[in-house]
């Protein structure tokens, strides 16, 4: 009974998952990295890997068909963004609309290392004008002295 | 001056946040705006033994409208696209996108009114995928010449025929002149 149920569940968790397309060996191991490579419309947070949308299916088939034709991965790669933008693609090119995307991080990185350098500049001087000057320290020591005696 | 920096920061963040809040994400620009449509050869909805190409799209100012029959905003659309068809000269084409049954999609089309010159019938989606289909239903605006001139992801109604289809024909209406 229990076994039946596990089995019926596995079962309609399939439905949502991409539907299996057999390609041929020597194409196995490019069709995989190009189906995580690009993006799935329908549902923009999966990959074409993953989605079990309609379109996917169907762009999993022209994505065998161009590998069987020989193209290579940048012709499909062209394939798909001359049809539906460059968001399709995970890893979009450095142009000036995308310059923000790729250097912004960076950007980010160095202003913090920046901001890092002020801070702890601006405590090391805080941490000198703190400190005892000659005077102070003899006149403490005078006091510990006299304590302990 | 320095305690300016953390504040700049912030309205620097807020902005993108603003101006990303009223953005639709399933909208994504289309690359073949200004890009010829594509070829394709086909049969139509009601004539499975007559072919049509691309060349019979092409000639005058134009929309191509993707729909299907399993697609529920389309039919929601739909009386919006008779009425648009009724008050303007200019044709629709209708790219009848992976239908599942066509016999109700030609009963839909007789009982509610047929806005479409024909309907290229795409059974298997391969036009769609030419035109970067991802959301039906889908309007292109063609040109003359053939070229997209816009592309609208979404249902199609008056207002925004008004806001951005017409704006577009009359500038080609003037440029043509």
């Amino acid at each position: 009974m229990i076994r039946t149920l596990i089995l019926l569940l596995s079962l309609w968790i399939g439905v949502a998952q991409a539907q299996i397309i057999s390609v041929e060996p020597e194409y196995q191991g490019r069709y995989n990295n190009l189906l995580h490579e690009l993006r799935c419309l329908v549902c923009q947070n999966q990959t074409l890997a993953d989605s079990g949308s309609g379109l996917a299916d169907d762009l999993r088939l022209e994505v065998k068909r161009m590998l069987e034709e020989g193209l290579s991965d940048q012709q499909i790669f062209t394939f798909m963004s001359d049809r539906y933008g460059d968001f399709v693609l995970y890893n979009p090119p450095v142009k000036p609309r995308t310059w923000l995307l790729w250097f912004g991080p960076f950007v980010l990185l160095i202003g913090g290392l920046i901001g890092i350098r002020q801070v702890v500049r601006a405590n090391n001087k805080t941490a000198k004008s703190n400190m005892l000057t000659e005077a102070e320290k003899k006149h403490v020591n005078a006091v510990i002295q006299d304590r302990d005696d | 001056m320095k305690s300016l920096i953390p504040a700049l920061f912030f309205f620097v963040i807020s902005g993108f946040l603003f101006v990303g809040l009223y953005k639709d994400p399933s909208l994504v620009s289309s690359p073949l705006v200004g890009k010829s449509i594509p070829s394709f050869n086909a049969s139509t909805l009601f004539y499975p033994d007559k072919t049509v190409t691309q060349a019979d799209l092409i000639g005058e100012i134009a929309l191509v409208n993707v729909w299907a029959t399993w697609c529920p905003a389309c039919k929601h659309e739909h009386p919006d696209l008779v009425a648009l068809a009724a008050k303007t000269d200019i044709p629709i084409y209708g790219l009848n996108y992976k239908e599942t049954d066509k016999a109700e999609a030609r009963a839909w089309l007789r009982d509610e009114g047929n806005p479409y010159a024909f309907s290229i019938a795409d059974d298997d989606g391969r036009i769609g995928i030419d035109f970067g289909v991802y959301g039906a239903p889908e309007t292109f605006l063609i040109d003359a010449q053939g070229v997209i001139q816009h592309k609208r992801v979404g249902v199609m109604n008056d207002k925004i025929w008004q806001r951005d289809f017409l704006p577009i024909i009359q500038r080609l209406r003037r440029e043509a002149l």
